[in-house]
């Protein structure tokens, strides 16, 4: 796994310390509660015990009983209650304890928290946020990337970073945010990438997606763990003299179309790399857009690199087999280049 | 079949309240016949659900809020809505899909709200998705040191939803100041309460939640209002959540399509016979509280109430296309300005107040304390104990026997007599 590939959201260099990936969620929830006391936190122990991946280690003791909320196992709890938070000014932000059980309150989130706004003028200001993705060998219950149900869902934001600085800055963002943001956190990424962060309070825009390395040869989308994947990708290409051009999409909903189409115009040719399981992903819509708007432009067809068509599977063995790497990205990537 | 305990109507009210009553079963029956008619005149753009015959659960449980504390309606809920203010012509607009209607014509029938002035949560049509989210408001005003109460109303029906249950045993371990009634109206649309639930008397679910119930006529206005507004006192002095079964029947269809030919003939005829507003009348006669002039002076100010608003309502556009188009997102300030209302120092809530040395470790289990410096057990945060025990049983309209007691009692014959009812002989 490589570094991050820089701290700032362009690889500028920043004046912070170096903090992994979990590091950096704990201190934005910890900095947005410090400094405002609408937000709260509630989930499946959060407080006591500090979260199943201790994100939230501490918080209990800072900021006391009425703010680090443990709950029943009840995902539609949750976020009905912190909906109802939302409505009289508070800004919650809820841990699904692995994003996989997300679903289990999905009803309440696309039907109650998502369509608020937009049928009776009711802002819901809050955060769902949990541990998603594989290659840590969870199994099909505790791996799953289900990002696309809720990029479906209009009425919600959907982030997914892949650095420590994005991680921080997005979900500062995601609570100032006057909407319900989903928020994935890659456990993959947690405690084996770490980033600079800088020492004072900053945040990332929501809906920019960022160029993590210039190319101009092909376009590699990616976003989360496989953000890093493709950069691994891309320095292989190089040695074989392959310049592509590596976009985080960090947003997923909304999507930058900006970002994308102005690289893919520049290079061309255009590969998505997603975790999520191929079909339905977000680099079908990517096509799309691209189709739409771009389609002079290309050299080549659009290609994926995704997850199998399946539900992940638990032996290590099966789970390599189900996910992209680094070497299958530079294959497509290197069949792409030839167009 | 199921029939409800009748407690008989007692004065206990001051005069304006029964009159308030009164008013707005009225107003809530005369909005929905005006709505029939303008169904049957095709104004109306989709369904139209009734409450005939439930309007003393509507109104008796919403008039025991004070204008401080949210509702969220249901969809035979339109009393409610009077009662807490909502204008008829809104009402009217939201059926009709107007511009001018709250939604704006991007929702129908009861689903709209009003954060900031009324408190009113709008409804969704996915049942038991209130009861969290209720919860949430509940939770949000203790918080904020509001003092609220919050209420919402659901099924038969929707009480067999799985939100039902993760939505009222969360309220019950958060001590949140909320109230759910329970409308059994003894049908979901053409399901039988007996088909779905296999209990005698639903309150009794309560006891699961380790919560208080009450059961109640829910065709007297009186007992509704009394056990409304003792649940009510109770939740807001911070005995938690409470549930009240209302015992009632549906005399319409689910909506209007539905004939509803599936009703025995002979539990329509008895539900009939139990007209909420004409049992409530014949009360306020014998009582001497309302008269045949009053009575009329009721009836004309509705009607000319009425003729206003529904002029307004059937002048009002349709919304212009483009209208579908904006509002998905929330843009910033300029659309909301998301303010809590603090009615509380928020120093008892920030850091360093909040930030103390804990009291109890769990050796690898982390540690903490409440934030009011008290020993917390594990399970309540700031929630302080009330001053008595509370028990976990049903209680009649008048804080009489536990429902335990009473079942026991009226076990063979499947009914339940509470504190001061004066039972009539039933079929």
């Amino acid at each position: 796994m490589p570094k991050a590939n820089g701290a700032g959201p362009n690889g500028s260099a920043s004046d912070g310390t170096q903090v992994t990936f979990l590091e950096a969620i704990k201190q934005a929830m910890f900095e947005e509660m410090e400094r405002d006391p609408a937000v709260i936190l509630m989930g499946e122990d959060v407080g006591v015990y500090g979260g199943a991946f201790k994100t939230s280690e501490g918080l209990l003791e800072r900021f006391g009983w009425e703010r680090v909320i443990d709950t029943p196992i009840s995902e539609s709890a949750i976020i009905g209650a912190a909906c109802g938070m939302s409505y009289c000014g508070l800004r919650p932000i809820c841990e699904m304890q692995f994003i996989d059980f997300i679903v289990c309150a999905f009803n309440q989130i696309t039907n109650f928290v998502a369509k608020g706004h937009y049928l009776w003028n009711a802002p819901a200001p809050m955060v769902i946020r949990g541990p998603s993705g594989g290659g840590v060998h969870g199994g099909p219950f505790h791996s799953a990337n289900p990002e696309m149900y809720f990029v479906h869902t209009p009425g919600l934001k959907v982030i997914y970073p892949s650095t420590p600085y994005d991680a921080k800055g997005l979900l500062k963002a995601a609570v100032r945010d006057n909407n319900p943001v989903l928020f994935f956190e890659h456990k993959f990424l947690y405690r084996r990438i770490k980033g600079e962060v800088p020492a004072g309070d900053y945040t990332v825009p929501i809906g920019k997606a960022v160029v993590r390395r210039e190319g101009k040869h092909l376009t590699i989308i990616s976003y989360a763990a496989m953000m890093h994947t493709s950069l691994e990708a891309a320095d292989a290409l190089a040695k074989e003299g392959i310049e592509a051009e590596v976009i985080d999409l960090r947003t997923l909903l909304p999507l930058d179309e900006e970002t994308i189409l102005n690289s893919v115009k520049k290079t061309n040719k255009c590969l998505v790399v997603h975790e999520d399981t191929r079909t339905g992903g977000i680099a079908g819509e990517i096509a799309a857009i691209l189709f739409e708007k771009a389609f002079h432009d290309l050299d080549g067809p659009l290609v994926r690199v995704a997850s199998l068509d399946t539900p992940v599977p638990y032996a290590p063995t099966l789970e390599e087999h189900f996910l992209p790497n680094a070497k299958k990205v530079f294959s497509a990537a290197k069949e792409l280049a030839r167009y | 079949m199921p029939v409800p305990p009748e407690q008989g109507m007692k004065k206990e009210l001051k005069r304006q309240q029964y009159l308030d009553l009164y008013y707005h079963m009225r107003l809530n029956r005369a909005v929905e016949d005006m709505m029939v008619k303008l169904f049957r005149q095709n104004k109306i753009v989709g369904g139209l659900y009734s409450s005939l015959g439930q309007e003393a659960i509507s109104v008796g449980t919403a008039y025991a809020l004070e204008k401080k504390d949210w509702l969220a309606p249901m969809i035979r809920n339109i009393g409610a809505l009077l009662v807490k203010g909502v204008r008829p012509r809104d009402i009217f607009m939201q059926h009709m899909a107007k511009y001018d209607s709250p939604t704006k014509g991007k929702d129908g029938t009861s689903h709209f709200g009003d954060l900031d002035d009324l408190h009113i949560v709008s409804p969704i049509s996915m049942l038991g998705d209130l009861i969290p989210v209720m919860t949430g408001v509940a939770m949000a005003g203790r918080y904020l040191g509001q003092k609220i109460v919050t209420m919402t109303w659901i099924g038969d029906g929707g009480s067999s939803t799985g939100v039902f249950h993760e939505g009222l045993n969360f309220a019950a371990t958060q001590k949140a100041p909320f109230v759910l009634i329970l409308e059994n109206n003894l049908w979901a649309y053409s399901t039988p309460v007996r088909k779905q639930v296999p209990l005698e008397n639903l309150a009794d679910r309560a006891k699961a939640y380790g919560i208080d119930s009450y059961i109640v006529d829910g065709n007297d206005a009186v007992a509704v209002y009394s056990v409304a507004k003792e649940a009510v006192d109770r939740a807001r002095a911070g005995e938690g959540p409470i549930l009240i079964e209302a015992k009632s029947f549906r005399r319409m269809g689910h909506a209007q399509h539905d004939p509803a030919e599936y009703v025995p003939k002979e539990m329509r005829a008895y539900w009939e016979a139990r007209d909420p507003i004409a049992l409530y009348e014949r009360f306020l006669s014998s009582e001497k509280l309302l008269d045949a002039k009053s009575k009329k002076e009721v009836e004309d100010k509705i009607d000319s109430l009425l003729a206003v608003e529904r002029e307004f309502a059937e002048n009002s556009p349709m919304p212009p296309p483009e209208l579908a188009e904006t509002g998905v997102y929330c843009t910033g300030d300029g659309c909301h300005k998301i303010r809590a209302k603090w009615e509380r120092p928020i120093a008892e809530v920030t850091p360093p107040r909040s930030s103390v040395k804990a009291v109890w470790t769990v050796p690898g289990f982390g540690s903490g304390k409440a934030s009011d410096g008290a020993n917390a057990p594990i399970h309540f945060g700031d929630t302080h104990a009330p001053q008595h025990r509370v028990g976990n049983d049903t209680k009649s309209a008048n804080g009489g026997k536990p429902a335990a007691k009473m079942a026991a009692k009226a076990a063979p014959k499947k009914t339940v007599k509470t504190a001061g009812a004066s039972r009539k002989a039933r079929r």
